[in-house]
């Protein structure tokens, strides 16, 4: 087993090694079995878009930890502040005075046609400034020179239920092993996010602002984590039928009468949120939203128009707008990326689609992309064909030779590609980081797509304390 | 000239409503053509009005009725002086900059037609083929109320070649952006020239972003620049953006909409006379 892709076992994972040397052969497939009745005794589940055959299925869990040494750690954490420092600079300045834009460290066009750029908050400023309450950033190790960057994701990012529900499985399957490791708890996660919605309620909230999660409903992928996250923080889960805004105050309906909402941690796109603004046949909504939002009555998190810093063209240019925006060079470094807008890297692109895997600006959870390496050939001419028809739509990267973890493989252990998804948290206090993420695993030998939406799973992910 | 306007909008709904809840786009800002000498926006309900301005600049009122009601007027009255400025606007302050009026909405999505139709327009200076997509809209797309409704896409007009002036606007932005010329759709209202003070429905038009010039009007559905004849009341990127009144009901179910709009030069003698008893 190793922790690496060069066939060595990391120093963080030298215990866990020892440890299954004296375990009995079929304890990993044991617990396997154990945590998968769990799971589905809890009712933890995911609907995956596009799967006729069942509309929530249990996503994969696999029993070995991933492991981060405290060192690892300590580089990611700051790293990942600093992205998220730089990103929420970058959303003031965008929806301010645009000197990003004058400076020319990003491009007019790409910010003002941009789809996830809202005009309608040009000139805003969400209470304290935050524009990213919540952010998920995506790493990849490639070798040993530490994570490279895959997308930031700024609008609503999931997946956070599955680090704290993946915590509280292994705690339970496997507690002597925690007693041999010093893991730092993610169970703090909840606790720094209700501190990090309180701090960013607006001015006139007082001391005990009313905070709710808002769901699109039942029926979307995420509604599972939406009532869990709502459940853990204390606070009501409701959808756009229990809110309503009067007199430029949003207000949730109760038994007791209504009740002035002053944070809304919102899971619902932009586009959906209100339909007085946006989307006119939205019902998932709440009319009359942003007229309260604009009027600096209540929190969005996150706030509206934040998409136009995680697309994945503007994704190209956050080297410089972290340079620009800290004054520091990033230290979680961008994978190498081809603007597929710009004549030459296009050339380039077109003439090695069979070595690259290329990805839909404007798409995410895995679709719309092509990988080349594992596409037949058939697969990357109808992608051709796309990309020839609007190279504006697309960016192409190298097939990275990602990091495997030891992943639990019938009854043996094998190395499997994996990624992780930290979640980082703003508020007019500061920025932090719980200490762990999702680690999600390409379960196909070779495979090198982790969403969940295309069979990946996910693993418990251990930070080492000192 | 000085314009004045009254300009009612009624809804009825089929149950009584608990509460209504209405974005207002009715109020008209002052610039260099046009001069907003009064303003007032009434309903015949009570309700709270709480006044304030989006990104595109224009006056916004957010309504909050105050109990169940099964119907609700809302009345604008004014007055508006205005100048002709061959079209060209002045005097506003844009918080955003023409760039984002290259974006595409749902309602000006230009498809494979729309596209050739722009190209066709031919070369030359910005102005001029603005000024030729005006003419080639206005001859291409006949006047027809009832071909399409308030939802219907430039596309889906041009398909037809029929429309009104909402959708004469939209194809011509759709088009100008096309060309790369920035773009916007204008609400308002028009004093006609033929004496026809009682009108059906409010007007629209769309705005080109001209380099050097700055914001110009263009009247595909008329085939004109706007005149002193012209007051503008709200922009956006479509149709929807500037929509006079977008709002919800609670309880009220679907019911019915009548406008009344009359829009009437202000006779001379009187305006002298009043600018008598102003001295």
């Amino acid at each position: 087993m190793n922790g690496g892709g060069s066939g060595t076992i990391r120093d963080s994972y030298k215990t866990l090694a020892a440890w299954l040397e004296n375990a009995p052969p079929d304890l990993l497939q044991a617990r396997s079995r154990q945590a998968e009745l769990f799971f589905r005794r809890m009712g933890v589940t995911f609907a995956v878009y596009g799967d006729e055959e069942s509309n929530e299925r249990l996503i994969p869990f696999d029993v070995v930890p991933r492991i981060i040494g405290a060192d690892e750690w300590g580089g990611l954490e700051k790293g990942l502040k600093q992205r998220v420092t730089a990103i929420n600079a970058f959303l003031k300045d965008i929806y301010g005075p645009q000197d990003c834009i004058r400076a020319g460290i990003v491009p007019a066009d790409l910010i003002l046609t941009n789809p996830h750029y809202r005009p309608e908050m040009q000139g805003r400023r969400p209470p304290g400034d935050v524009w990213c309450h919540i952010a998920g950033v995506d790493l990849v190790r490639t070798g040993e020179d530490g994570f490279y960057v895959l997308e930031d994701n700024v609008r609503t990012p999931s997946g956070v239920s599955y680090m704290l529900e993946n915590r509280e499985m292994m705690m339970r399957l496997f507690p002597d092993l925690f007693a041999e490791h010093a893991v730092r708890p993610v169970e703090i996660y909840t606790d720094m996010l209700l501190r990090s919605l309180q701090a960013s309620a607006p001015s006139g909230a007082g001391e005990d602002p009313t905070i709710v999660v808002l769901t699109p409903g039942p029926f979307n992928s995420a509604y599972y984590e939406h009532s869990f996250l709502a459940d853990k923080l204390g606070v009501e889960l409701v959808e756009g039928g229990d809110l309503f805004v009067n007199d430029d105050t949003v207000y949730m309906r109760t038994t007791e009468g209504p009740k002035r909402v002053d944070v809304i941690y919102r899971r619902i796109d932009d586009d959906f949120i209100d339909p007085l603004t946006f989307m006119p046949n939205s019902a998932v909504g709440v009319p009359g939203l942003m007229s309260a939002y604009f009027a600096g009555r209540v929190t969005l998190a996150n706030a509206v128009g934040t998409g136009v810093a995680d697309d994945k063209a503007v994704y190209t240019y956050m080297p410089e707008i972290i340079r620009f925006f800290t004054g520091e060079d990033a230290i979680l470094k961008n994978v190498p990326t081809w603007r597929c807008r710009e004549a030459d890297a296009l050339k380039e692109v077109l003439g090695k689609l069979d070595e690259l895997v290329v990805k839909e600006v404007g798409g995410s959870g895995g679709y719309g992309m092509l990988v080349g390496p594992t596409s037949t050939k058939a697969e990357i001419e109808a992608f051709r064909a796309k990309l020839i028809a609007d190279p504006d739509d697309f960016i192409a990267q190298p097939t990275l030779s990602l990091s495997t973890a030891p992943t639990l493989n019938g009854g043996s252990l094998s190395p499997r590609h994996v990624d992780l998804r930290p979640f980082v948290l703003s508020s007019p206090a500061g920025v932090r980081v719980a200490p762990g993420g999702l680690t999600r695993v390409a379960l196909k030998e070779g495979s090198l797509v982790v969403n969940s939406s295309q069979g990946g799973g996910t693993k418990d992910t251990w930070v080492l304390d000192n | 000239m000085r314009i004045r306007i009254d300009h009612s909008t009624r809804y009825a709904y089929a149950r009584p409503a608990r509460f209504i809840v209405q974005m207002l786009r009715l109020t008209p800002k002052s610039c260099e053509s046009q001069q907003v000498r009064e303003w007032r926006i009434e309903t015949d309900v009570d309700a709270r009005l709480r006044r304030s301005e989006d990104a595109f600049g224009n006056i916004v009122h957010s309504l909050y009725t105050e109990r169940p009601t099964d119907a609700l007027t809302i009345r604008v009255t004014g007055e508006v002086s205005t100048v002709d400025t061959g079209g060209v606007i002045r005097g506003q302050n844009d918080r955003l900059q023409p760039g984002v009026y290259l974006r595409d909405t749902r309602l000006t999505q230009a498809d494979p037609a729309l596209v050739e139709f722009a190209r066709g327009i031919g070369e030359g200076g910005p102005l001029e083929r603005m000024h030729r997509l005006m003419g080639a809209i206005h001859g291409g797309v006949a006047f027809e109320v009832g071909a399409t409704s308030a939802t219907h896409t430039a596309a889906e007009a041009f398909a037809i070649r029929r429309g009104v002036c909402q959708d004469h606007a939209q194809i011509f932005i759709t088009c100008a952006r096309t060309l790369g010329v920035p773009a916007r759709y204008v609400s308002g209202h028009l004093n006609r020239s033929d004496g026809q003070h009682d009108q059906d429905a409010a007007h629209a038009w769309a705005e080109a972003w001209i380099e050097g010039l700055g914001w110009v009007g263009f009247d595909a559905a008329n085939g004109i620049c706007p005149t002193d004849n012209y007051v503008r009341i709200a922009t956006g990127l479509d149709a929807l953006g500037a929509t006079p009144i977008r709002g919800t009901s609670y309880g009220g179910g679907i019911g019915t909409l009548t406008v009344a709009l009359h829009v009437r030069p202000v006779q001379q003698s009187q305006q002298q006379h009043q600018s008598k008893g102003w001295s």
